[in-house]
């Protein structure tokens, strides 16, 4: 069975073509490529992807504008039916404030750009998105962000916690997250927002292929192996 | 109608941009200077019928975060 799935392009987004290529590279199947003022998804999908970029020029406040946009909408209501859905960076800002994840992306306690590889330790291995690593194992992703600081108040990351709902840490500080908090998911474990880049890490030229079991998982949990 | 919508960080919420900013004030020597917050102010013109629970609606879909930020509504007079 084909895996059916897109990926959201907002203005100024720049990783859409990566995840694109991440998606077909492991799925064997084009996504579709849903530009940000459609009003509809495509029928029956199996996964959407929000990817990193800049959209709107960050203006406002990072993702605001974006989450805001028609096509939204349609994410939403597609979420809030099962449907599993994946941000990334940019796509983790839009979440956040599109109210689909809890908390915000505050700009990096070091005030400066970070982008380099980080080690990343898998706290939840039994979603969708995270079944093909063990518990606690460590893998290598990269990350480039300016405002990845994730930040919610005390009694939301102790239910975070408590729930299981935070995907990946960091391994030292990063960006001054709270908790070093670098993916979570939400209650119903089909929407998974993360700083770091899966889809920059799926095959040897990349520099390393950690992130390619993501959407492997992802992908057999949904149609199958 | 003239609107200012000031919208700042919540108390506690940790803000490195003013954190920054406090660190250049000091460097360029101005002392006594001990916390510097920064937030945002919009400037809007609205339709005189715009009601006060309009421009909170404003304030909470898109000009503030609810969850980082707080926001405080000033009509200016004309």
């Amino acid at each position: 069975m084909a895996f059916r799935s897109a990926v959201i392009t907002f203005p100024g987004s720049n990783c859409d073509r990566d995840m694109a290529d991440a998606l077909e590279k492991v799925s064997g199947t084009a996504p579709y490529r849903v530009w940000h003022a459609d009003h509809d998804l495509p029928e029956g999908l199996d996964f959407i992807a929000l990817p990193g970029g800049f959209s709107y020029g960050d203006y406002l406040r990072c993702g605001a504008i974006a989450s805001r946009s028609p096509v939204m909408q349609a994410v939403i209501a597609a979420a809030e039916k099962g449907v599993p859905v994946l941000g990334v960076c940019n796509g983790f800002q839009v979440l956040t404030e599109s109210g689909l994840l809890p908390g915000a992306l505050l700009r990096n306690s070091v005030i400066r750009f970070v982008c380099r590889d980080v080690t990343l330790k898998v706290e939840n291995a039994q979603s969708l998105f995270t079944s093909g690593y063990e518990a606690g194992q460590e893998i290598s992703i990269p990350v480039a962000h300016h405002d990845g600081n994730y930040y919610a108040d005390d009694a939301t990351l102790d239910r975070l916690e408590g729930e299981g709902r935070v995907a990946f840490r960091y391994v030292g500080d990063v960006n001054g997250s709270a908790r070093q908090i670098a993916g979570v998911l939400n209650a119903a474990g089909n929407v998974l927002g993360m700083m770091p880049h899966p889809e920059r890490a799926i095959e040897i030229t990349h520099g390393g292929t950690d992130g390619r079991e993501l959407f492997e998982s992802a992908i057999k949990g949904l149609v199958g192996a | 109608m003239k609107v200012r919508v000031h919208v700042s960080l919540k108390p506690g919420v940790l803000d490195p941009q003013g954190r920054a900013i406090h660190h250049s004030l000091e460097g360029l020597g101005f002392s006594g200077v001990n916390d510097v917050r920064a937030g945002r102010l919009f400037e809007l013109d609205v339709a005189d019928s715009t009601s006060d629970e309009a421009l909170d609606d404003m304030c909470r879909k898109l000009l503030a975060n609810m969850v980082i930020e707080n926001y405080r509504i000033e009509k200016v007079a004309a």
